[in-house]
């Protein structure tokens, strides 16, 4: 029952995020899916991705893409809803690969299974895994998020002689 | 005796749950936590209002208020009586919707945060596993909903207003978590109860608190910097600076509007200062071992009225920065210090306890701080300023 | 009603909406966040296959999207970076009208 209304919470919000014309309503749609989709992940008993989904995606990556688009705009244009030339065949496809996605999911045996018992992920575990399993992993992604740091500022940083 | 007072309103909550009817139950045992969270938390926010008030005219050499009541400590239910009878201006360009969720939502998040905040002993609404995460995540809603406000609001002043809100939240973000993460460290867990409980135990007279220790003591203090920049207090309050940008991004709210930023504002504030009560100060835990007949609560409450109280006094006392100057010290401070920090407590964790560790600590602490502040402060001219009067 | 065929139909419209989106709509920032969605959609799927697969005490999905987090959070970074940048060369953030490498 309570996933029923968080799924229709987040399905309404992406669809929102999607189809509203002015970006900042979009992005504020976006937010709703996100937070949806976290409460979706704490009844699914993942409390640690739930609460970190908010503090990344509400938290942070909306709140650069509300950044970014301020910084983009055209100097207060109405905003219009352009769409691409070639939508029709593009939903076509969106709604063909939702589809085969549903058809699959329907007769695939792994949705009849019986339900397991609620597993157990406490943050201890998430940390035992995090620094022995999956160490590894976790440097790479320390490396990668340093490039981005780095590769972003270098990108977007603001160049006196370039903008003449 | 002692116990019951402690449990009393533990024990109050099992009675009422208890008599009520059988349906009931489940949905009682969680409204009765909400219902005291939202009563006690709303008299809190009255009382430091008035208290803030008086105590920043004791600053500022005047009065305060003082018509209303005696000495004036009536003063919040008239500001109430006020705010609910004014009009409530809606600009006519304004994004209505998004102009009227923002304070709403924003003040749900403040009262959601208090639900992993252990009041005292056995008084928490939800003992989560990730209870410190949950506080991070949802105080993050908030931003988005300072955002929302400033762009709804479609005044430039309260859009640059939100815009320095967000950045300098952002920024003083990073420093907040990781002088955070040392305790998480040292606790072995995120949950705010099991936090207090490590703190519980005392040497002598004097506790375990996180405080007490060279990388606590830093800790602190560098988290309680960082707290004052995320609660938008002065000296860090650019985005509602009023010599500069009026009120920043709540200047088109009124009425009851403006009363609910108001309190989510200061909801904010004391749900900050309560985890680092929680985090550095012991908790619920009394400050000294002959103390422990006092029931926790009150020690938690007593805490919290300090930490109000010197976030009024530093008001009073600080000018405001400037942008330069706060992105500075967010990044070019705190940020390292902060790092430093956790290094510190994990030497900490693997010397061998006695005199050495904390020599070891201290050298650390202190030497980078040293350091770092000479080399920050290289270029200054720091000497006696020359007023010139008007002539 | 929470149980693996329905989280898996919640993805796949997710999946579904954030694809349509990024294909149809012509503002970059706006493809970004179809891309944001598909990716949440993904995440989906590995914490609903850890909830009721095989072996959930090794966490393995849920490793999965902590990592997933991470490298979007990485790449929304640089995607906004380079709308932006974008944007100061050609004042649009219309992905229709970057094409200036057309032979």
């Amino acid at each position: 029952m309570l996933f029923t209304i968080f799924a229709t919470i987040t399905v309404a919000g992406a669809v929102a995020a999607m189809s509203l014309r002015n970006l900042v309503h979009s992005v504020l749609a976006l937010t709703l899916a996100f937070a949806g989709l976290a409460v979706v992940y704490l009844q699914l008993g993942a409390q640690f991705i739930g609460l970190a989904q908010i503090l990344v995606y509400v938290g942070a990556v909306a709140i650069l893409i509300v950044f970014a688009i301020l910084l983009t705009r055209d100097a207060e244009a109405t905003p219009k809803f352009i769409v691409d030339r070639s939508w029709k065949s593009s939903g076509a496809v969106a709604i063909a690969s939702f589809g085969v996605l549903a058809w699959a999911i329907h007769h695939s045996a792994a949705s009849r299974h019986a339900v397991p018992p609620q597993p157990e992920a406490t943050m201890q575990q998430i940390g035992n895994g995090l620094m022995m399993r999956f160490a590894l992993p976790l440097e790479i992604i320390g490396l990668l998020l340093t490039a981005a740091l780095i590769g972003a500022v270098t990108i977007a940083i603001h160049e006196k002689q370039e903008t003449r | 005796m002692v116990e019951t007072a402690d449990q009393l309103f533990v024990i109050l909550q099992h009675w009422l749950v208890g008599h009520a009817p059988a349906s009931l139950r489940s949905i009682l045992s969680v409204l009765l936590p909400v219902i005291a969270i939202l009563v006690v938390f709303g008299l809190l926010f009255a009382i430091t209002t008035i208290l803030e008030r008086k105590g920043l005219g004791r600053i500022q050499n005047r009065y305060g208020p003082n018509r209303t009541g005696p000495f004036g400590v009536l003063q919040p239910i008239a500001d109430a009586i006020k705010s609910l009878t004014k009009e409530d201006v809606v600009p006519q360009a304004a994004d209505k919707i998004v102009h009227f969720l923002a304070p709403v939502v924003l003040v749900l998040a403040a009262f959601s945060i208090y639900a992993v905040m252990p009041v005292g002993r056995n008084m928490v609404l939800a003992n989560l596993d990730a209870g410190v995460l949950y506080f991070f995540a949802v105080s993050s809603v908030m931003e988005l909903t300072i955002f929302m406000a400033g762009w709804s609001s479609r005044n430039k002043y309260s859009l640059l207003g939100a815009m320095r809100a967000i950045a300098q939240m952002i920024s003083y973000e990073v420093p907040l978590i990781l002088a955070s993460i040392t305790v998480i460290m040292a606790a072995g867990s995120m949950s705010t109860v099991t936090i207090v409980e490590k703190q519980a135990g005392f040497t002598g007279i004097l506790p375990h608190w996180f405080v007490f220790t060279p990388w606590g003591f830093a800790g602190f203090i560098l988290f309680m910097i960082a707290a004052t920049a995320e609660s938008n207090r002065s000296p860090f309050d650019l985005p509602e600076g009023e010599s500069e940008i009026i009120a920043g991004y709540y200047i088109e709210y009124s009425g009851f509007k403006f009363a609910l930023f108001f309190l989510g504002e200061y909801l904010g504030m004391f749900a900050i200062s309560g985890l680092g009560i929680t985090l550095f100060l012991g908790g619920w835990s009394a400050p000294l071992s002959f103390l422990t007949w006092l029931p926790s609560y009150l020690w938690f409450f007593a805490k919290l009225l300090a930490m109000i109280v010197v976030f009024i006094w530093i008001r009073g006392t600080l000018p405001r920065m400037r942008t330069d100057q706060l992105m500075n010290f967010a990044w070019k401070f705190m940020l390292p210090m902060t790092l430093l920090n956790l290094v510190t407590a994990g030497v900490w964790r693997f010397l061998p306890g006695g005199l050495l560790r904390w020599l070891v600590c201290s050298f650390l602490v202190v030497v980078p701080y040293v350091l770092l502040g000479r080399g920050l402060m290289q270029g200054w001219k720091l000497e006696k300023r020359v007023y010139r009067f008007a002539e | 009603m929470t149980s693996l065929a329905s989280c898996l139909l919640l993805s796949a419209l997710l999946f579904s909406i954030g694809l349509a989106g990024a294909l149809i709509r012509r503002n970059a920032i706006l493809v970004l966040i179809g891309i944001e969605l598909m990716l949440n959609a993904a995440n989906l799927n590995f914490i609903a296959f850890w909830r009721y697969g095989p072996n959930p005490e090794a966490l393995t999905g849920m490793m999965f999207v902590i990592f997933s987090i991470g490298v979007a959070a990485a790449e929304a970074a640089v995607g906004l970076a380079l709308i932006i940048s974008l944007y100061r060369y050609i004042k649009t953030a219309d992905i229709d009208e970057v094409n200036s490498m057309r032979g």
